[in-house]
C-alpha cells in the first residue's frame, strides 16, 4: 500500500517580543511574569503587529521557495480553553503570508551513509499565528494551573503536503527545516524547548485508489520520536485495514514510552471554529522594490526584495560549497552541518593545518565526533579545540608521530588537562624513531633473534630496561620477549 | 455657571472668577441631588477633587494645560479607567478595576480634565434606551423639566408624579443625562449604531459620532470593532470641536486609526453655508417617523435654502437593509468579543467548579443579561461554517452597498446630509419596556445605523421641543474625515434654532445666578 505522510509544523519565532504585544519572549521564566494586558485578554486591549515576526515569516517563505503574498489577512479562530484567554486565536486562515513552496532534503539509501538521495516535499503555506499559554492539570487537587507566558508568542505554521512516505522521510524533512530556520535565525527551532512542534497526518491506500482516511498524530517531542510515531501509525493502519476494520478520522497521541499511538481524549465531536476576519488588524501589505511608494516611511514597511538580498547561505548551499572547496563527500557535508558548530570547527582546523581536507575530515567525523557523542557533548563543549587538533594533525603530517600514536595523543588531549600535543608526545615517548642508524640496529637485532641468536635477547632486555628507565621486571620482560619473538 | 459652555467656563477659570475645586464641588453636589436620574454608576469623588486641586495649582502658576484644564467631565462605563471601577453595567464586570486608562481617557486627563465618574448605559452598550443595565435604567432629565411638566396632563392626583418619566435613549444614556443635567461639561459615549446620537437627541444635547479611525478605540470595551467609535456629548457644537481636537489622531496602540496627522480646528463664529449643497435622503422618511419631526426636518431644509445653500433630495437606496445587515454583523462580532469573558483572568467567576467547562457556562450565564446572551447565540449561529457564506459574507457585501450609496451621493456634489435623528421624542419608560430590546433597537437605530456601516461622521444637533415639551434633534452626516465642515454646518444650524435651556429645579438651586438663558422655543 501507499503510505502518505503530511506534516503541520509550528515554529516559534525568535523575537524579543510577542506577535501582537510588547511583552517579552523567554523560555522558562517564572509563571505569568511575561504577560501584557493584551495577552491576558483584558477587555478593551487591541493587537499591534510585530514587524520582526513578519520579517521572520518572509525570510522563511523565501528560503522555502514560496510566493510571498503581498496582501495577507488575519482571522479569529474560536474555541474555549483555559490556555486561550480571549476565547479565540488570531491566525491567518483565508490568505496566509506565504504559499506554494518546496523543501529539498536528503536520505541515505543504506545504513553506511555512502549513498544519498534527494527528495522534495511541497510546502502548502506558511501562516503567522499566536501561540497559546500552557495549562497543567493537577488531578490530585482537581485544579488546572494556567501559565500565560507563552500566550501570544509568534508562531509560523508550516504546512507540508503529504508527499512523504515514512518516518525516515518525515524526520529528514523536519531536520532540514530545522537547520534552515536556525540558519535564518527566524526560529531557534529547539524541539525540547517547544520551539518546534510537529504534528503528523498519516494515511494509507492502495495504488490507484483514492487516499485513505487520515489520522493526526500529536505529542511528538523529538525528531527520533517523529520517525517512530509515523512508522508505528502506518503499521497500525495497515493492520487495521487488513483485519477488515476501518480507520477513524481522529487525533492520536504518541506515547514515547510504549512506542505507539493512542487515541486522544475526545474533544466532543468536530469543532466548528467559526472563523471570522480579525477586525482590529488591517490587511498586511508587503512591498517589493517595484511596488514600494517613494515617500513611504522605512519603519512602516517590509520590503520583500530587501530581505531576499540579505538571506544567508542556506544549508544546501553551504554543503555544496564545502564539497566543492574541500573535496569531501556529500554525505560528509551532511554530517558536518547536522552537528551544531561542527562545520565551523572543521574549517578552523583546515586553516591551521597543512593536512589535506580529505584527511582532516576523517579526524573530525570519526574521532572528534565519536568522542563528542560518547560523552554527550556539543562541539562548543569540546575539550579539544580546533587549535589543538590542528597542532596534532601537523605533527602527524610532519611525520613526528605515527597515526596510531596520534590517536593516543588525541585520547590524552580529550582529558582536557591543558597539555599540548608536543608535551604529550614527549611524556609518553611516542615520537617516531626516525634515525636511520637506530632503526637499522633494531631491525638487525630482531632479524638475529629470529635467526635463533639468543644472545641478542639480552640486548633486547637491555633496550627495554633503558626505555623503562630500569623499572621493568627483567624476568617478566624476558618471558614477554620470548613469547613475542616466537609469534 | 453650570449652564455655561466649556469655552466660557474655561475663560472664567483662567481669569480666576471661579476655581477648579469650586467647580468640581458644585458638580459633585449636583450629581448627588440628581441621583434619581441614575446617570452615574460610579462617582470618583476623591480622585476628582485631587485632579481639581492639581488644576488649581496650575492656574495659580498661570500654566494651565489648555482649554480642558479643570473642566469636569464624565465617561461612559465601557471605557477603561485605571483605579476606577469599569462595569459596562454588567454583572460580569461588577467590581472590575482596570489597570489602564483608555487612550481617550488618558488624553483628557493629560489635558487636565477632571474625571467626575462613570456613566450608566445598557449592558455592554447593547440597547437603545439605557434601560437594560444591571444598575437600572437612566431617567431623562427632561422628565423633571418645567417644560415637560407644563405639557403633561396629570392623570390623577394620587398618581406618582414620577411614574411617567421618559427614557434617555441609548446606549450612552448616562452620559447624555449627565451633560443635559449640567453635572459635567462634556461626556464620552460610544456609538456603534447610534448610541451617542440617539440619547443626545432625546436629552437635548450635541452628540458627535466621529469618522471611524479618527479617534482611538484602545481601552473602549468593544461591541462591534468594525463600527464602534468613541462619541462626544456636549451642550454646544463649539465644545464638541474642542473635545474632538484633544482626542483625535493616530494611536499606535490602535491599528485601525489613520496615520495622517490631525489638525485641531476652531470653528468660525460666522459660519457660512451659502456655498454648500445639502442632501435630503428620501429613505430617511422612515415608517413611524412622527409628523412633528417630519415638519421640523422640512423647516430645517427651508432654513438652509433661505441661507443660499443648495438643498436637493437624494437617494440612499440600500438604507432599508441596514438594520438586518447590522443585526448579522453586530451579533457575530459580539459573539467573538464576549468569548473572553470566561471568569478565568478577571471579572465574575461562578462558584461552579465541577469542571472548567461547567465553570465557563455558569459564569457566562450568571454574568450576562438576556440581551447579551441572545446576541452571542445569534452571532455564533451566523458564524457556523454552514451559515457563514449566507449570512456573514452576505451582510459584508450589503454593508459595502450601503457604504457605496454614500460614496455616490457625496461624489455627486452633496456636501452634507440632513436627516432626523430619531423617529419621535423620548417615550415614557413604562411604554418603552413593553417591547423587547431587540425590537426597540431595530426601530430606534434606523436613522443612525447606516453612518456606522459607512464609517462616516455624524452629529445630532438639538433643534426644538416637541408638543410634549421634550427635545427633538436633527442629524447631519458628513464626508469621511471632514469633521470641520460637518461641525461648521452644525454650528450654523445651532445658532439658527436657538434650542431652549432645560429648566431644572435642582440646577437652579445649585447655581448662584450666572445662568445663560436662551430664548425659548424660537424655532417652531
Amino acid at each position: 500500500p501507499y503510505k502518505v505522510v503530511g506534516l503541520e509544523i509550528h515554529a516559534q519565532i525568535s523575537s524579543n517580543s510577542k506577535l501582537f504585544s510588547g511583552s517579552q519572549v523567554q523560555f522558562a521564566a517564572p509563571p505569568n511574569s511575561l504577560v501584557s494586558f493584551f495577552d491576558a485578554s483584558l477587555p478593551g486591549t487591541l493587537p499591534v503587529l510585530n514587524r520582526r515576526c513578519v520579517e521572520a515569516a518572509v525570510m522563511t517563505g523565501l528560503a522555502l521557495n514560496c510566493s510571498i503574498n503581498k496582501k495577507s489577512l488575519f482571522d479569529r479562530k474560536h474555541y474555549f480553553y483555559a490556555d486561550l484567554p480571549a476565547g479565540y486565536q488570531i491566525t491567518q486562515q483565508r490568505v496566509p503570508i506565504a504559499v506554494n513552496g518546496s523543501l529539498s532534503y536528503s536520505l541515505c539509501i543504506d545504513n553506511k551513509m555512502s549513498q544519498m538521495v534527494t527528495k522534495t516535499v511541497r510546502i502548502k503555506q506558511i501562516q503567522l499565528e499566536q501561540d497559546s499559554g500552557k495549562s497543567l492539570h493537577d488531578d490530585t487537587r482537581s485544579q488546572t494551573l494556567v501559565d500565560l507566558n507563552r500566550a501570544g508568542v509568534g508562531l509560523m505554521e508550516v504546512v507540508m503536503e503529504p508527499d512523504m512516505c515514512c518516518g525516515e522521510e518525515a524526520a529528514a524533512a523536519v531536520r532540514e527545516l530545522q537547520l534552515i530556520l536556525q540558519t535564518l535565525g527566524s526560529s531557534q527551532a529547539v524541539m525540547s524547548e517547544g520551539q518546534l512542534r510537529v504534528d503528523a497526518n498519516v494515511s494509507v491506500h492502495h495504488p490507484g485508489e483514492p487516499y485513505g482516511v487520515r489520522t493526526e498524530v500529536k505529542n511528538i517531542n523529538s525528531i527520533r520520536f517523529l520517525a517512530k510515531a509515523v512508522d508505528y501509525e502506518i503499521q497500525r493502519q495497515i493492520k487495521e485495514l487488513e483485519s477488515g476494520r476501518t480507520i477513524l478520522n481522529e487525533t492520536r497521541a504518541f506515547d514515547s514510552k510504549l512506542g505507539c499511538t493512542v487515541p486522544m481524549r475526545d474533544k466532543e465531536g468536530k469543532q466548528d471554529y467559526r472563523f471570522m476576519p480579525e477586525p482590529n488588524l488591517p490587511p498586511l501589505i508587503l512591498y517589493d522594490a517595484k511596488s514600494l511608494p517613494a515617500n513611504m516611511n522605512h519603519q512602516q514597511v517590509v520590503n520583500i526584495d530587501w530581505i531576499h538580498e540579505r538571506l544567508p547561505d542556506l544549508p544546501s548551499v553551504k554543503r555544496a560549497k564545502l564539497v566543492e572547496r574541500y573535496g569531501i563527500l556529500p554525505e560528509h557535508s551532511f554530517t558536518l552541518l547536522n552537528e551544531d558548530g561542527l562545520s565551523e570547527f572543521f574549517e578552523d582546523v583546515i586553516k591551521q593545518t597543512q593536512m589535506k581536507p580529505k584527511k582532516v575530515i576523517g579526524w573530525i567525523l570519526k574521532d572528534l565526533l565519536s568522542y563528542l557523542k560518547k560523552h554527550s557533548l556539543t562541539v562548543k563543549e569540546s575539550p579539544v579545540s580546533s587549535f589543538l587538533l590542528a597542532d596534532l594533525l601537523n605533527r602527524l603530517e610532519e611525520k613526528e608521530i605515527s597515526s596510531t600514536a596520534a590517536k593516543q595523543v588525541f585520547a590524552e588531549l580529550w582529558k582536557g588537562e591543558g597539555k599540548t600535543p608536543l608535551e604529550i608526545v614527549k611524556e609518553k615517548k611516542l615520537q617516531l624513531i626516525q634515525d636511520q642508524k637506530d632503526l637499522e640496529q633494531i631491525c638487525q637485532t630482531v632479524m638475529a633473534i629470529k635467526a635463533g641468536n639468543r644472545k641478542v635477547l639480552n640486548k633486547l632486555i637491555g633496550l627495554v630496561q633503558r626505555e623503562t628507565q630500569g623499572r621493568s621486571n627483567p624476568v617478566l620482560v624476558k618471558q614477554l620477549l620470548e613469547k613475542k619473538l616466537s609469534e | 455657571m453650570m449652564g455655561n459652555t466649556m469655552s466660557l467656563v474655561s475663560a472664567a477659570l483662567k481669569e480666576g472668577r471661579v476655581a477648579p475645586t469650586e467647580l468640581c464641588q458644585r458638580c459633585l453636589s449636583l450629581i448627588k441631588s440628581t441621583k434619581f436620574l441614575n446617570a452615574y454608576i460610579t462617582v470618583a469623588e476623591e480622585t476628582a477633587l485631587k485632579q481639581a486641586e492639581e488644576s488649581e495649582k496650575r492656574y495659580r502658576r498661570g500654566q494651565p494645560l489648555g482649554v480642558l484644564d479643570g473642566i469636569p467631565i464624565a465617561v461612559k462605563d465601557n471605557f477603561n479607567t485605571a483605579g476606577i471601577e469599569t462595569t459596562c453595567a454588567s454583572n460580569m464586570l461588577k467590581g472590575y478595576i482596570s489597570p489602564y486608562n483608555a487612550t481617550v481617557v488618558q488624553k483628557l486627563l493629560d489635558q487636565g480634565a477632571v474625571l467626575l465618574g462613570k456613566t450608566n448605559l445598557d449592558e455592554f452598550a447593547m440597547g437603545s434606551g439605557s434601560t437594560d443595565g444591571v444598575f437600572g435604567p437612566v431617567r431623562n432629565p427632561w422628565s423633571y423639566s418645567r417644560q415637560y411638566k407644563e405639557k403633561s396632563v396629570p392623570k390623577s392626583h394620587s398618581e406618582d408624579k414620577d411614574s411617567n418619566w421618559v427614557i434617555t435613549g441609548g446606549s450612552s444614556g448616562g452620559s447624555a443625562a449627565a451633560v443635559s443635567s449640567f453635572t459635567c461639561f462634556a461626556a464620552l459615549g460610544s456609538d456603534t449604531g447610534g448610541s451617542t446620537r440617539n440619547p443626545a437627541a432625546h436629552c437635548g444635547v450635541v452628540g458627535l459620532k466621529p469618522t471611524y479611525g479618527l479617534i482611538s478605540r484602545h481601552g473602549l470595551i468593544p461591541l462591534v470593532n468594525s463600527m464602534d467609535v468613541p462619541g462626544i456629548l456636549t451642550r454646544c457644537v463649539d465644545d464638541a470641536a474642542v473635545v474632538l481636537g484633544s482626542l483625535a489622531g493616530h494611536d499606535p496602540k490602535d491599528s485601525t486609526t489613520i496615520q495622517d496627522n490631525f489638525k485641531p480646528f476652531e470653528l468660525s463664529n460666522l459660519p457660512d453655508v451659502s456655498k454648500l449643497s445639502i442632501g435630503i435622503p428620501k429613505e430617511y422618511h422612515a415608517p413611524g417617523l412622527s409628523s412633528e419631526i417630519l415638519a421640523l426636518w422640512s423647516k430645517a431644509a427651508d432654513l438652509f435654502k433661505n441661507a443660499g445653500a443648495k438643498v436637493i433630495e437624494v437617494s440612499l437606496p440600500h438604507t432599508r437593509y441596514s438594520i438586518v445587515c447590522y443585526h448579522v454583523l453586530c451579533t457575530a462580532e459580539v459573539a467573538s468579543n464576549m468569548a473572553r469573558f470566561d471568569g478565568l483572568e478577571y471579572g465574575h467567576r461562578s462558584d461552579m467548579n465541577k469542571s472548567t467547562e461547567s465553570m465557563y457556562a455558569a459564569t457566562r450565564r450568571e454574568g450576562f443579561n438576556d440581551v447579551v446572551r441572545g446576541r452571542i447565540l445569534s452571532g455564533n449561529y451566523f458564524m457556523l461554517k454552514q451559515n457563514y457564506e449566507n449570512y456573514f459574507i452576505k451582510a459584508q457585501k450589503v454593508r459595502r452597498l450601503i457604504a457605496n450609496d454614500f460614496v455616490k451621493v457625496f461624489g455627486s456634489g452633496v456636501d452634507i446630509l440632513l436627516t432626523p435623528t430619531t423617529l419621535s421624542d423620548a417615550v415614557p419608560y413604562t411604554e418603552f419596556i413593553k417591547e423587547d430590546n431587540r425590537t426597540r433597537s431595530a426601530q430606534d437605530d434606523i436613522l443612525t445605523q447606516a453612518a456606522n456601516m459607512a464609517g462616516l461622521p455624524a452629529i445630532n444637533v438639538p433643534t426644538a421641543l416637541s408638543e410634549r415639551g421634550l427635545p427633538v434633534g436633527l442629524q447631519f452626516i458628513g464626508r469621511s474625515f471632514q469633521e470641520k465642515q460637518l461641525l461648521t454646518v452644525a454650528k450654523w444650524f445651532e445658532k439658527q434654532v436657538k434650542f431652549p435651556t432645560i429648566q431644572l429645579e435642582e440646577v437652579k438651586r445649585h447655581d448662584h445666578g450666572v445662568f445663560q438663558h436662551q430664548k425659548s422655543a424660537s424655532f417652531l
